[in-house]
């Protein structure tokens, strides 16, 4: 399977990335040189095969349903581009 | 006195405890060591005061006699781990300004053990490379050079920092992390030892996350000792961590010089790629006799889904990436670029706050787990997975002990010289190590000699899950056969 210029611009909004008219081209062809490589993956047969979702046999562990955590919001907002009295800033969301 | 700068992590802790030599003394030989070496690029923030402070308090603590196993021991960390008041950016622009107010669980316990923090160590951006080039901060730069050139090589990647910093005594041993061979291809490529231990022997609380179902933390050092030495005390359960695995972590140390004899170890016929160069495969041959005169079987095994584990890899990695670094956002931390509403403020910050190859990956994790693709591509590769682990299982079932594979398919390359038109040109250095992250195993990589044109060529160690111990006891064998490696010419220094 190969990516046309729309599709790159599709994934490239998909993934909240911002890309330039100059960008596509270059995008497009890396893109495809990447899903070329992985092309070969198609010879294989894998019926039946359960896909993997834990690389080690483990049981999930669980805790109580309680807070274990918090009760410091300046520590939680410290690294935002833009914080006001415990909350994040963002731009206007619904008009 | 010698400089200390240039004795193992064993030998310093010995000096330490024997009182020939003070913390600070240490500390403050590898902080010049470290403000000279600037021109390697393998730290990309020194703390200096920070380091000497903590040197003071270790050896307050030997002197009352309270010594933790790694007391007084000069560490540098690669700043994809979490550091309590410390910036950390993974070597984006993204977190180019982070200040993580907590500590990440594995680098607590190197403090908690008495450790050293020299500074932060170079990487690729959010560890997606194999040369370190990939860095915000530009790339980390190999102590090595071929003999009569000045030309730049590259340590390897993603853990650059770290390799380039071991192997010019700029630190006893360093962190860094695993995802595809970013601590076993930059070992190889620098003549240090590095070990990616089991999925799930070392926390991943407060590192930077790039594909959660295969990253694991680990130490590269100078020696086989060191690594066992560091790996005990960043290994072990960790609550904060639902995927650490709870299961007692042994002294490695005591593994180192155990004997080998009758050990069964596998040689994977698939791992004789095209194209594979001749001194490699001398490399391998030359190993294969060392363990067979230490005493181990060698057995021919076969692995046929070898070939199918770096394309498997290209998209389940991606694709845990798109959605790990779905939290780059500039809401709550790091890089906001203004937009005219919240979904070009998002895609503004994402576009000017990632470099080329995370965003490449991010779009590639985004189009296969895109609907319609999921399926043909996602499912696919997570079941191809299931069979690359099961060729290791049967292998193991029939009593294998471990795996001797080469490292890498060449010797380090220079700065720029690699996958600037071809992306998947650079993605095949890691062919022999990522099986292993793909089947969750560990694998111990280390120097065993020299190219031709005089650079470290390393072998790889695989072992059974858990069972770190044995490549320890199988690579101290190798290393003694091969000796030591360290690059000839102190350009740097």
């Amino acid at each position: 399977m190969s990516v046309d210029q729309a599709t790159v611009r599709r994934i490239a909004h998909l993934a909240r990335i911002a890309v330039t008219d100059e960008e596509v081209p270059n995008l497009q062809s890396e893109l495809n040189a990447i899903l070329a490589f992985v092309e070969q993956l198609g010879e294989v047969d894998v019926t039946g095969v359960e896909p993997m979702t834990s690389v080690t046999p483990m049981a999930m562990k669980k805790r109580v349903d309680a807070v274990t955590d918090g009760g410091f919001p300046e520590k939680v907002t410290g690294n935002a581009p833009v914080s006001e009295d415990g909350f994040f800033v963002v731009p206007k969301v619904v008009e | 006195m010698t400089d200390p700068t240039k004795l193992t992590l064993a030998e310093a802790r010995d000096a330490l405890a024997n009182k020939s030599l003070s913390a600070v003394e240490l500390t403050g030989a590898f902080v010049s060591a470290v403000e000279k070496a600037r021109d390697l690029n393998a730290y990309v923030l020194e703390t200096p005061d920070k380091a000497l402070a903590m040197a003071k308090a270790s050896d307050d603590r030997i002197a009352k006699g309270a010594a933790g196993p790694l007391e007084g021991i000069p560490l540098g960390i690669k700043d994809l781990y979490a550091t309590e008041g410390v910036r950390t950016t993974a070597g984006s622009n993204i977190l180019r300004n982070f200040v993580p107010a907590y500590e990440s669980t594995v680098t607590s316990q190197l403090w908690r053990d008495g450790a050293v923090m020299l500074g932060k160590l170079n990487n690729d951006e959010f560890a997606m490379g194999s040369s370190n080039e990939s860095s915000a901060f530009g790339p980390a730069v190999s102590p090595w050079r071929r003999p009569g050139s000045n030309a730049q090589l590259v340590p390897g990647g993603s853990s650059g920092g770290s390799s380039a910093a071991v192997a010019a005594d700029l630190c006893l041993g360093a962190t860094a992390t695993d995802t595809g061979g970013s601590i076993r291809q930059p070992a190889a490529f620098t003549g240090t030892v590095g070990i990616k231990p089991t999925y799930g022997r070392c926390s991943r609380w407060g590192i930077v996350a790039f594909a959660s179902s295969l990253d694991q933390a680990g130490p590269i050092a100078k020696t086989v000792r060191d690594t066992a030495i560091l790996l005990r005390s960043m290994a072990g359960h960790d609550a904060k961590d639902t995927t650490s695995a709870d299961i007692a972590v042994p002294d490695y140390e005591a593994a180192v010089g155990r004997s080998i004899k009758g050990m069964k170890i596998g040689i994977p016929k698939e791992y004789r790629v095209d194209g594979m160069s001749s001194e490699i495969e001398a490399l391998w041959m030359q190993g294969i006799e060392w363990l067979r005169e230490a005493g181990a079987e060698i057995v021919e095994v076969s692995l046929p889904h070898t070939k199918y584990a770096l394309p498997a890899y290209y998209i389940v990695a991606p694709a845990e990436a798109s959605s790990n670094l779905a939290r780059y956002d500039g809401v709550r931390y790091g890089l906001r670029v203004p937009g005219k509403d919240i979904a070009e403020m998002y895609e503004n910050t994402r576009a000017a706050g990632f470099g080329k190859e995370v965003r490449r990956r991010i779009m590639i994790g985004t189009y296969v787990l895109s609907a319609g693709y999921y399926d043909a591509y996602y499912v696919r590769a997570q079941q191809i997975r299931t069979l690359i682990k099961r060729d290791f299982e049967t292998v193991y079932a029939a009593g294998v002990d471990a795996i001797l594979t080469p490292a890498t398919p060449s010797p380090a390359f220079g700065v720029g010289e690699m996958g600037a038109a071809d992306p998947v040109e650079m993605y095949l250095n890691d062919v022999f190590t990522v099986t292993v992250n793909m089947a969750g195993l560990p694998g111990l990589a280390l120097p065993a000699g020299l190219s031709s044109d005089g650079l470290p060529l390393g072998l790889q160690l695989i072992g059974r899950p858990f069972d770190e111990e044995t490549l320890f006891s199988v690579g101290e064998v190798i290393e003694k056969a091969a000796g030591r490696f360290t690059a000839p010419d102190r350009w740097w220094a």
